[in-house]
């Protein structure tokens, strides 16, 4: 596309002659998706991934806070944190991790989609991640349920044969798995309105810039699990045996 | 006209993914025995390994503007000082005797 100055604009065009803004679509017509404060396409692509990176920024901030406070926790009381892990299934974290990976793959291969125009390849690869999506958070749901079931819980009903300080691991494992599951929640909504979107045919070589921003995110909430599943599951995997 | 745009081969995608899988193997395989202090350093270093895949290819910062990478950086960064100040509070706090402690 990016054949700038094109200079003859047909008459009723929206970009006045001369208003380099708008002569870099195709032909010399402005693409219809290219607001009127970017100059060209890729400027606008730009801005908008490092706007998304800036947000993902706090974001790591945000979970900063949380990983802070699971490293102060564990320096203060190791064999608690220790013991704690040991009561989380590290079978069911590792499929998970793998699902995420899988996620991450058909994310990519979504955007790779958009990129090369292909409308059935973006939407069969947002369908997988959407599926993947779900999976994760279906099987964190029995992950869940049988820390209810095994009273380890935080709070009135945790089991008080188990040492005090495994509360505040166990308090920090559904914190930040939840906030995690929540973000996953969000990325498959988020998914859901980019699929409709990838549905209808808006995306395509010259314009893909929400297939973009939305898989960073999802990539974004894949990182964050790489680094939960060591620190929380595999932490006492050793002891176990 | 600034950038053309990249596109990544689906083989890359695939190795990326492939090599993720087998980390994932790995740091479960390696947590299984006991490397005694070196065991969060080992899980930690694949994690950041395989977290430097997903933003370098997946997320295409490979591909990224100086700017956009100036901000991924900073946000480590700054994740690195809340950690360092925050444990140099509670690392050094017995070293004196702090009254209510």
């Amino acid at each position: 596309m990016a054949d700038a100055h094109g200079t003859t604009l047909p008459a009723g065009g929206r970009a006045a002659a001369g208003h380099d803004a708008h002569a870099a679509g195709g032909g010399g017509q402005p693409h219809p998706r290219l607001q009127h404060h970017f100059y060209s396409m890729d400027q606008q692509l730009e801005a908008s991934i490092l706007g998304m990176w800036i947000f993902l920024v706090t974001e790591i901030m945000f979970f900063g806070g949380l990983f802070m406070a699971y490293i102060a926790y564990r320096t203060m009381y190791p064999d608690a944190w220790a013991a704690g892990s040991q009561h989380l299934n590290v079978w069911l974290g590792g499929a998970n991790t793998l699902v995420l990976i899988c996620s991450s793959l058909t994310m990519a291969l979504a955007v790779r989609s958009a990129q090369v125009g292909s409308r059935r390849g973006q939407i069969v690869n947002l369908i997988l991640t959407i599926v993947f999506g779900t999976t994760f958070l279906v099987v964190k749901y029995f992950e869940y349920a049988e820390k209810f079931e095994h009273h380890l819980v935080p709070g009135p009903t945790f089991d008080p044969a188990l040492p005090a300080a495994q509360q505040l691991f166990f308090a920090l494992y559904f914190i930040m798995t939840g906030v995690h599951a929540a973000h996953m929640v969000v990325g498959v909504a988020l998914m859901a309105v980019i699929l409709v979107m990838a549905w209808k045919g808006r995306f395509g070589p010259d314009y893909y810039g929400p297939v973009e921003v939305s898989g960073l995110y999802w990539h974004f909430v894949d990182i964050v699990w790489i680094f939960l599943f060591p620190l929380l599951y595999l932490l006492g995997f050793h002891l176990g045996h | 006209m600034s950038t053309t745009h990249h596109i990544t081969p689906v083989r890359t995608y695939v190795a990326v993914f492939v090599a993720l899988a087998a980390f994932t193997v790995v740091t479960a395989a390696v947590a299984y025995r006991d490397f005694g202090f070196l065991n969060t350093t080992i899980a930690l270093g694949i994690a950041v390994g395989k977290a430097t895949l997903v933003v370098w290819y997946f997320m295409g910062v490979r591909y990224n503007t100086p700017l956009t990478r100036v901000v991924v950086v900073s946000g480590l960064f700054w994740l690195l000082i809340l950690f360092a100040l925050g444990m140099s509070d509670y690392l050094t706090r017995p070293w004196m005797g702090v009254p209510g402690r």
